[in-house]
């Protein structure tokens, strides 16, 4: 077991060390130089040339990139160019936000993805298999910004029930759980949970029914018990591979969130990355990629240990 | 005469094969059926959408802007810029439809190129390979797409660049598995045995068992990168305007959800009901193929 888990750790230092690499690429695969965004279009090639060696842009690639590295490591992401203000700054406020559109959103389709794979794996090939199972490829292809825009024009502009955009009242962008803020979490999180929703539903459906098809479930019932009983041995077969997905999907969320966010206003990393590409705000946006892709590498790798101590069975590498 | 009796017996024996056997269970599948006229119909749009179209997708008209559906002359209604949203759709099939389908089929080739190569030749090219594509799945793929379009800069090339690269990662992972899978059989190890060289045996017995699968896996992202790419669009990545792109319309008439809310949502409604149409398109493949997930 702490062999593998080594083994699992290890493994994910290449990878993120990779990933860092990429993300100090992005700035230097956009067409011209990192300066052409913060110089006037007229500066002398003097001043470009003092602005590029005060920046560390002439020098060699691998050393800009250690260079780099080291201040990663200690939380400095550099400087926004559209606020001024340190990309660090402006990523804690927005992460805090995005995560509880993503944590609710995942546990909300989690429950209903759930719901619908277990009564289509129940009932296979029945008639609710096949509701349960056509709602949840609806899920998987639904364009998820147009259904937040659907959710707005019903809810907010024909219904005026719930507000549209923003995360609070007066678009303020600290979060607190009262109902004037959950107001607004509402659309943006049921619009995200579609997502986990359709994919959890396939997958517990597929589980269900290959529990449902073993032979120690022919015993049990041959035992005499009740479908209640059966339920709960299916439940716990089922369990780890569900939430082991459900650990993904969160994932999968709070890196992609930004559709989402765009479109409800939402004041997370999504929308800061929205921003940042809009305003073509190169340290904004490889320091809000670079973070939600260490969030992603970092809870793949919980997900994979915490699955391995549920199930020894399980050990992914 | 002995070798043309049995020349004849040999044909009549002849077993109908295996494609034939997908096409009829294919057939067979209502929803997958529908689903594949419904995408027959969108490409044939998008082709012929000069003859299909009323008007001019482009002309615009100060005084027509953001008619309602139903509209004399504008049957779905106008845009924020007066233009016919009918002839904007039917047009807009041409862009969303290559954006989302061309990453898929170009990442198809280059995917499997790789992960046939990491899976047939294994040991150290297979880690230099595959850890390098590990790499580009630690990244959500929105994101991944996202980022390297919104560094490159919007336009078509850059959109279908990084999205390009967003699905050669899951294809080359699908392919290096199937192809080890396949290189442990019997008949690859006998062919090896008999003196047959690497690029033979893949082209004669790994491709034909490895193609299959990771076709249908490459279908089934095709309703992924539909949606990612109308999304680049949709965040003003990708397809710049006034070209009709459903993403982009999208993105253009959000303002317009006060006035004319369904007007606004119908360029979604048609990511939809295409990307919905993939899905569906790939499971009946899935199943006829009789190929698990």
């Amino acid at each position: 077991m702490l062999k593998y888990l080594a083994a699992r750790i290890l493994y994910t230092l290449p990878v993120a060390f990779g990933v860092s690499v990429v993300c100090f690429m992005l700035v230097h695969i956009a067409p011209g130089d990192p300066l052409t965004s913060i110089l006037p279009p007229d500066a002398s090639a003097q001043l470009q040339q003092e602005m590029r060696a005060l920046y560390g842009f002439d020098r060699p690639l691998p050393v800009q990139y250690g260079i780099w590295l080291l201040k990663v490591l200690q939380g400095d992401f550099g400087t926004s160019i559209a606020t001024g203000r340190p990309v660090a700054t402006e990523l804690g406020r927005a992460l805090g936000n995005t995560f509880i559109l993503a944590v609710v959103a995942t546990l909300i389709g989690f429950l209903l993805g759930s719901l619908f794979g277990f009564v289509a794996g129940y009932f296979r090939d029945s008639w609710i298999d096949k509701v349960a199972s056509f709602i949840s490829i609806i899920g998987v292809s639904v364009p998820h910004y147009w259904l937040g825009m659907v959710l707005v024009i019903i809810f907010s502009v024909q219904l005026n029930w719930l507000p549209a955009t923003g995360a609070g009242p007066g678009g303020s962008g600290d979060w607190a759980w009262d109902w004037a803020h959950i107001r607004h979490l509402i659309l943006p999180a049921i619009t995200m949970s579609v997502i986990p929703m359709g994919i959890v539903a396939r997958t517990v459906r597929a589980l269900v029914a290959d529990i449902l098809s073993q032979e120690f479930v022919s015993g049990l019932r041959a035992k005499g018990l009740m479908d209640v009983g059966v339920f709960r041995h299916v439940v716990k077969n089922a369990a780890p591979t569900a939430l082991a997905v459900m650990g993904l999907q969160l994932g999968y969320l709070l890196g992609g969130s930004i559709l989402i966010e765009t479109v409800f206003s939402w004041p997370g990393t999504g929308f800061l990355l929205g921003q940042a590409i809009f305003q073509r705000d190169l340290p904004l946006l490889q320091g809000a990629i670079l973070v939600l892709a260490m969030v992603f590498v970092v809870l793949n790798l919980l997900v994979d240990i915490v699955q391995s101590l549920i199930d020894p069975r399980v050990q992914r590498t | 005469m002995t070798a043309v009796s049995i020349e004849k017996l040999a044909t009549v024996e002849k077993s109908p094969g295996y494609w034939a056997g997908v096409a009829r269970r294919f057939s067979r599948d209502p929803v997958a059926m529908i689903a594949l006229v419904v995408v027959v119909g969108l490409i044939l749009m998008a082709i012929f959408a000069p003859l299909v179209a009323p008007s001019d997708p482009y002309r615009t008209s100060m005084l027509r802007r953001l008619r309602p559906i139903g509209t004399e002359g504008f049957p779905l209604g106008a845009d924020e810029l007066g233009r016919d949203m009918l002839s904007r759709l039917i047009y807009g099939a041409r862009l969303s439809l290559l954006m989302g389908v061309t990453p898929v089929v170009i990442a198809f080739f280059i995917g499997s190129a790789i992960g046939i190569t990491a899976g047939y030749v294994g040991g150290r090219l297979n880690t230099a390979l595959m850890r390098t594509i590990d790499v580009f799945f630690a990244f959500p793929s929105v994101l991944l797409a996202i980022a390297l379009s919104g560094a490159l800069g919007a336009g078509i090339f850059n959109g279908l660049l990084s999205l390009t690269v967003v699905f050669i990662p899951p294809i080359a992972r699908i392919a290096e598995s199937v192809t080890t899978a396949v290189r442990r059989i019997e008949y690859v190890e006998a062919a090896r045995a008999s003196g047959a060289s690497a690029f033979t045996i893949v082209r004669v017995h790994v491709l034909g068992n490895v193609i299959g699968p990771i076709f249908v896996y490459a279908t089934g992202l095709i309703s992924v990168s539909l949606i990612l790419a109308s999304g680049l669009s949709f965040l003003g990545l990708g397809v710049k305007p006034p070209e009709p792109e459903w993403g982009l319309m999208l993105n253009t008439l959000r303002n317009a959800i006060y006035v004319q809310p369904w007007v606004a949502a119908l360029p979604g409604l048609m990511i939809f009901i295409t990307s919905i149409s993939f899905n569906l398109l790939s499971d009946g493949l899935r199943s006829a193929m009789d190929i698990k997930a």
